[in-house]
């Protein structure tokens, strides 16, 4: 369970020859009842885990996809407490690892011990916490570490070579390079030079290097995957299944898992 | 003796404060830290800060003895920090006036800002406009109705004000705006928070800017009452005029620190914006300190006549001085500190600004159980021009 679960999981995969995606669901969007069919589907199309969002009032790393996702749910009545209970209930069904994407403050409120306990409880592998860098980490990863919880740790485009050497040593799970500069939601294209940095990225790193923020489509996709080992798509999947168009959702994640070229030029 | 040093290197004031912010922006925090830290040892930077605070703020401003309110009320002597004379008319230029010259140190062309009241959005706005910076100023799309007068000043100014129509579209869901955008933009844009909150180096930085206020209230009262005041009275919201008048009080242990938070419609109602009062400790913009929120962990809409104080939060600096009983905080609420605004008018000839007449009122309340030869000194933050017709209308309805 948790943290080995992950890095098990994504290295089978890996050793297949597949490239790991990783989508981000609100949970509590479209209500808690859609959530299982949900996860169930995104295993279907193969996904390597799920990052599942919990709503959060003041969500600043996030960009307008996302922020109304979780207004939406948050209107649903979900609360960070509702959701591991949910998770708790259908944790035997699940097949894929389960990340946990939240702000520090509805942890922070339901206690740190208590959510690394109760996390556990509810199948969780591991935790993504967007405002907490490596500064403040200390506060949360002495629980989840005695709980077997990956802290999911993120590199950015702006941090130094020294801080991306020392981050991508203390890293578990896998690596969230952000790939834009700003909040997730789509983009048009990446910077050039994010291909230095995610090769920079693998050759520090002792656990997969994915790639997250402004990929919404498979050509992005594959354009990341083929500098690291995957890409996490928050904003497009949100918005596809708010919209109903899950055939488009399985074709977005198989096209982005089974391919080991670069699309346009190859190297 | 200087015993109280905080923040800790680590930017924490006990366990409140540090850097809770997304990967992406820490290397500008780590940035501006340092830029910080050699332009405060740097007399060079030091002489343009107090030159331009001298000639073009029109500092120091005056600690005018209210005699008319202090008669009017009964009991102890009423001062007024008079950070209301300030060009544009509140304490926020102090603070922006050091972080542009920080900006320019940097090497940085453009500057954002939030703001509630838009006292801040003009103070950066002006300030952008004297030092050439491009500036835009994100500003709730509800306070841009409160303040529209404020709104065309940063326009007149040269400075681009971006509505932000999110959550309740006060200061809270502006700050937000401003974050994501910094994110996008760090690298050639410096943030002016405005008030003590948000990651280290922020409060302290804001503290320091602030706490020109302080220092020159300390020597003038020393040379008008010949005596360290008993009372100190501020308002807080976020808490920038606050800090900067206590910080210099703060080991001063015979004097006595009040800060006024907004109690709305009442600290029984949901329709307030005391942090310290009534919120949990919690993270928000950056920093850990009270906050307004559900059991849920999500931030409550805060609730003020005075979109000043109109913020959920408070600065970490507050919480802490909170906790070790250094400054008592209290509140005010609308309707009390609506009548401190009508009489500070009308016994002085000094119009307050919302925000202002909230420590006006508590200092009103406090004068009335002290003795008249203990004296009382209120940070009157900001003039109340920009509140006038809000002011009128609220007054026509009752």
């Amino acid at each position: 369970m948790g943290k080995e679960r992950i890095e098990r999981t994504f290295q089978n995969k890996l050793l297949r020859g597949e490239k790991l995606f990783i989508p981000y669901l609100m949970a509590g969007d479209g209500g808690l009842d859609v959530l299982d069919e949900r996860i169930q589907f995104l295993e279907k199309c193969g996904v390597s885990a799920i990052e599942l969002g919990i709503p959060f009032s003041d969500p600043v790393a996030d960009g307008p996809t996302i922020q109304k996702a979780g207004l939406r749910s948050l209107k649903e009545g979900t609360t960070l407490t509702g959701v591991l209970k949910h998770l708790k209930k259908c944790k035997k069904t699940r097949t894929v690892p389960i990340i946990l994407m939240a702000y520090l403050n509805p942890i922070y409120r339901y206690g740190l011990e208590n959510f690394a306990v109760d996390a556990k409880e509810a199948g969780v592998d591991g935790v993504i916490i967007p405002d907490v860098p490596l500064e403040e980490e200390e506060l949360v990863t002495g629980y989840l570490h005695q709980h077997h919880i990956a802290f999911i740790r993120l590199v950015a485009l702006t941090s130094s070579r020294d801080r991306v050497k020392e981050i991508a040593s203390r890293s578990e799970g896998f690596l969230y390079a952000v790939s834009v500069m700003g909040t997730t939601g789509a983009r048009k294209n990446h910077d050039s030079h994010v291909k230095d940095y995610l090769e920079m990225l693998k050759r520090y790193s002792s656990v997969p290097v994915l790639a997250g923020f402004g990929v919404s489509n498979v050509e992005q996709a594959r354009k990341l995957s083929y500098h690291c080992d995957g890409v996490i798509v928050g904003s497009r999947i949100v918005e596809l299944f708010h919209e109903d168009r899950t055939e488009e959702i399985k074709v977005f994640i198989r096209g982005s898992i089974h391919h080991t070229l670069e699309p346009s030029h190859k190297g | 003796m200087t015993t109280y040093t905080l923040p800790d290197k680590n930017g924490k004031f006990g366990h409140y404060g540090g850097q809770f912010v997304p990967e992406l922006l820490m290397p500008a925090l780590i940035e501006l830290e340092k830029a910080y830290e050699t332009a405060k040892n740097d007399p060079e930077f030091q002489q343009a800060l107090s030159y331009h605070l001298k000639q073009y703020v029109g500092r120091k401003t005056p600690l005018y003895y209210a005699e008319q309110l202090t008669n009017h009320v009964g009991g102890a002597k009423i001062f007024l920090k008079r950070e209301d004379l300030n060009h544009t008319g509140a304490h926020k230029i102090n603070n922006t006036i050091g972080q542009a010259l920080l900006t320019k140190r940097m090497g940085k062309k453009k500057v954002i800002a939030e703001t509630g009241a838009g006292q801040h959005g003009v103070a950066t706005a002006t300030v952008s406009a004297l030092f050439d910076l491009d500036c835009i100023i994100f500003m709730g799309a509800e306070d841009i109705e409160r303040q529209r007068l404020n709104v065309f000043r940063m326009e007149l100014l040269g400075a681009e004000v971006r509505s932000v129509p999110n959550g309740s579209g006060t200061l809270k869901d502006a700050t937000n705006e401003a974050l994501r955008y910094w994110a996008s933009h760090v690298q050639d844009t410096h943030y002016v928070i405005g008030s003590a909150v948000g990651p280290h180096p922020f409060p302290k930085m804001v503290r320091d800017f602030q706490s020109v206020i302080g220092k020159e209230t300390k020597e003038q009262i020393l040379e008008q009452a010949k005596k360290l005041p008993d009372a100190v009275v501020a308002c807080v919201g976020g808490g920038s005029n606050s800090i900067g008048m206590f910080y210099p009080f703060v080991e001063e242990k015979n004097v006595k620190l009040f800060g006024v938070e907004a109690a709305g419609l009442g600290l029984r109602t949901n329709q307030h914006a005391a942090a310290i009062t009534k919120g949990e400790k919690g993270i928000l913009h950056g920093a850990l300190s009270k906050v307004l929120q559900d059991d849920h962990g999500q931030i409550k809409e805060a609730f003020s006549i005075s979109a000043g104080l109109d913020y959920p939060g408070v600065g970490p600096e507050h919480s802490y001085l909170h906790d070790i009983n250094r400054v008592m905080y209290v509140s005010v609420t609308d309707k009390e500190a609506l009548d401190a605004f009508q009489l500070l008018s009308k016994t002085e000839g000094i119009i307050p600004a919302l925000e202002s007449s909230h420590a006006v009122a508590y200092a009103i309340k406090l004068a009335k159980v002290m003795r008249s030869d203990e004296t009382i000194v209120v940070c009157l933050s900001g003039r109340g021009d920009k509140d006038v017709e809000q002011v009128q209308k609220r007054l026509e309805v009752e």
